[in-house]
């Protein structure tokens, strides 16, 4: 007998564990039963028409995706001219520097947030949703700068100097050869960034007022107080929507080789 | 500064950090010459060729060029060109594009630019490349385009980094043909780095050998290819055996030898090419450790007093055994004298 058989084996319990949840979750949500239940009680598509209807899922949605957007800009503005300032220019302590802009955030979330809230909204009376701006592009910005660094490393810096000589302004340099030749994982970044904040819930958590709330927190409130499917519904929507984000930045901008 | 010179670097200094590359570096260029800056990797010819083009600042010292001191000028104000090692096109950019890359930095458009960049790329034999991107381009096609995109520009001076050296065999004998050619056709004055002494023998009016961040001896390529001035130009072009000269005899680590006939005066040291011994008579001798056959001729190792000794026979003579006792000459006649020794 060769290692193969088991080989398999594995690798599909593997699979199973991976995509068995999502089976699950999307079986749940045409459920025609009233509760969440596996397997599902009949067919029905009302659970998802009723995630349509849900006047609070509709403006959690819109504040998830407004965070998503633009605090990964916002993370992308500052990423950007990081990057290229690391991977262009000795600096002192570049290495610690280099350490703490590109390693994800160490402190767990839920300190993090209590922090923002105490210290931060609590005693400046700063708008709910300035501060969940701030504390998802301050979140997103290690990702940023670690995928757009990636790229700019694979970037020769002769290339640059070629437009200077050319009669190119250093910044014009940046914006006509670097920028061009690092659009795709800048583009992979942004799509790392809009995805980790749209997930993000410890942060968020806290940062929530009355009436202000991420989708995820919106769903964790939901679950809470109802066990109806249409959360299953819900996170079936959002899954497709991933897959779909990714199939096409895999098929455009090859989105793998930049994470 | 003599007035002929067009490109000339007085006492200049230049530093990475705290490292000094070049110090004190002196060197006049005419226009319209092609030269090579020759000297094995750190010897400050890449880092001289960065500070004319203005990428390098200098520590000290003065770059002119066209009867204006550009030591303070921008590299993008300098109207010189560089083709890189890398050649450095901008792969997003179709070959036009890269060419046309400083004409539309100048405001130039339409026709004209059209023009100007087909005609440079047909200089350079890529007129149908125009709407490749530089990854479907060969290395030598690279370069080409490399070569038109700074041409277009009509630079004072142009600096090629190794200009041959990511090139095969083949493409580097085309390749040196093409410049050569291309600096005949448009006069423009031409700067070559290079650490491949052949290449810069067959190309440049005049050669510059660089050591250790200073200049070891300027000269025409027959000047340093017979009459090097130094043991390490004689070394780098090819004098394999190199003496000191102390009080008239060799001064070896074994001991000192007279030689059969008066050394100059101000010699230092003597030099010869393996080719220039005479085997088979005279006053030394030495046994065979290596041989070797080159087709026409064969190259012996010699181990003698002196220390070990090459030498190039033709291969019609008779073959000398390993181990073999031989007997040889260093004629003094022949000698490159050497004015430095170390």
């Amino acid at each position: 007998m060769t290692m193969r058989q088991p080989a398999i084996v594995v690798l599909g319990l593997l699979v199973a564990f991976l995509v068995g949840p999502f089976v699950v979750i999307v079986a749940a949500s045409l459920s025609a039963g009233d509760t969440l239940a596996f397997p599902p009680q009949g067919f029905s598509l009302r659970w998802v028409a009723k995630v349509f209807a849900e006047q609070s899922f509709r403006s959690s949605f819109a504040l998830s995706m407004f965070l998503a957007v633009f605090a990964t800009l916002a993370a992308l503005v500052l990423g950007i001219p990081a990057s290229y300032a690391m991977s262009r220019y000795s600096m002192p302590f570049a290495e610690a520097v280099r350490t703490v802009v590109s390693s994800p955030i160490i402190v767990p979330g839920i300190i993090v947030g209590l922090a923002l809230l105490r210290y931060l909204v609590a005693p400046f009376g700063i708008n709910v949703v300035v501060a969940l701006f701030l504390a998802h592009t301050a979140l997103v910005l290690p990702y940023c700068v670690r995928v757009v660094s990636a790229s700019l490393d694979n970037l020769r810096s002769d290339v640059e100097e070629a437009a200077i000589l050319l009669g190119s302004s250093r910044l014009g340099a940046f914006f006509r050869v670097v920028l061009p030749n690092i659009r795709n994982g800048v583009l992979a970044a942004f799509i790392l960034g809009f995805v980790t904040s749209f997930d993000q819930v410890p942060v968020s958590l806290f940062l929530s007022g009355p009436g202000v709330q991420t989708l995820p927190i919106d769903m964790l409130g939901y679950m809470e107080r109802t066990y109806d499917p249409s959360v299953a519904a819900l996170s079936s929507l959002l899954a497709f929507l991933s897959i779909g984000i990714m199939f096409v930045a895999e098929r455009f901008i090859g989105f793998s080789r930049y994470v | 500064m003599s007035d002929s010179a067009y490109l000339s670097l007085e006492q200049l200094k230049l530093a990475y950090g705290k490292t000094v590359a070049v110090d004190r570096l002196d060197l006049a260029i005419k226009q319209g010459e092609l030269i090579a800056l020759l000297g094995p990797s750190g010897c400050g010819k890449t880092t001289t060729m960065r500070a004319i083009a203005g990428l390098l600042a200098p520590v000290s010292g003065h770059i002119h060029l066209d009867s204006r001191d550009i030591t303070r000028v921008a590299a993008n104000k300098r109207s010189v060109g560089l083709v890189f090692q890398s050649y450095a096109l901008f792969p997003h950019l179709a070959v036009f594009e890269n060419v046309a890359f400083g004409l539309r930095l100048k405001g130039m458009r339409g026709k004209e630019l059209e023009d100007r960049v087909q005609s440079g790329l047909k200089t350079v034999g890529l007129s149908s490349f125009a709407s490749r991107k530089p990854g479907e381009l060969s290395g030598g096609q690279q370069q080409r385009v490399a070569l038109a995109r700074s041409m277009v520009m009509e630079p004072k001076v142009l600096l090629l980094d190794e200009p041959l050296s990511n090139l095969d065999a083949r493409l580097r004998l085309e390749m040196r043909a093409e410049l050569q050619r291309v600096q005949k056709e448009t006069g423009v004055t031409m700067i070559f780095v290079t650490h491949d002494q052949a290449e810069a023998l067959a190309l440049a009016d005049r050669i510059v050998v660089m050591l250790n961040g200073t200049i070891e001896q300027i000269g025409a390529p027959e000047e340093i290819y017979n009459r090097p001035n130094s043991a390490f130009v004689a070394d780098f072009v090819g004098f394999e055996n190199v003496f000191r000269v102390r009080a008239g005899e060799l001064d070896t680590e074994t001991g000192r030898f007279a030689l059969g006939g008066a050394i100059p005066r101000e010699a230092q040291g003597l030099a010869w090419r393996p080719s220039m011994v005479e085997l088979g008579g005279g006053p030394f001798e030495g046994s065979v450790r290596g041989m070797s056959f080159a087709g026409g001729t064969r190259q012996y190792l010699l181990d003698t007093p002196l220390g070990p000794i090459k030498v190039e026979a033709s291969a019609h003579l008779p073959t000398h055994a390993l181990g073999a006792t031989v007997r040889f000459d260093l004629p003094v006649s022949i000698a490159a004298p050497l004015q430095r020794f170390g």
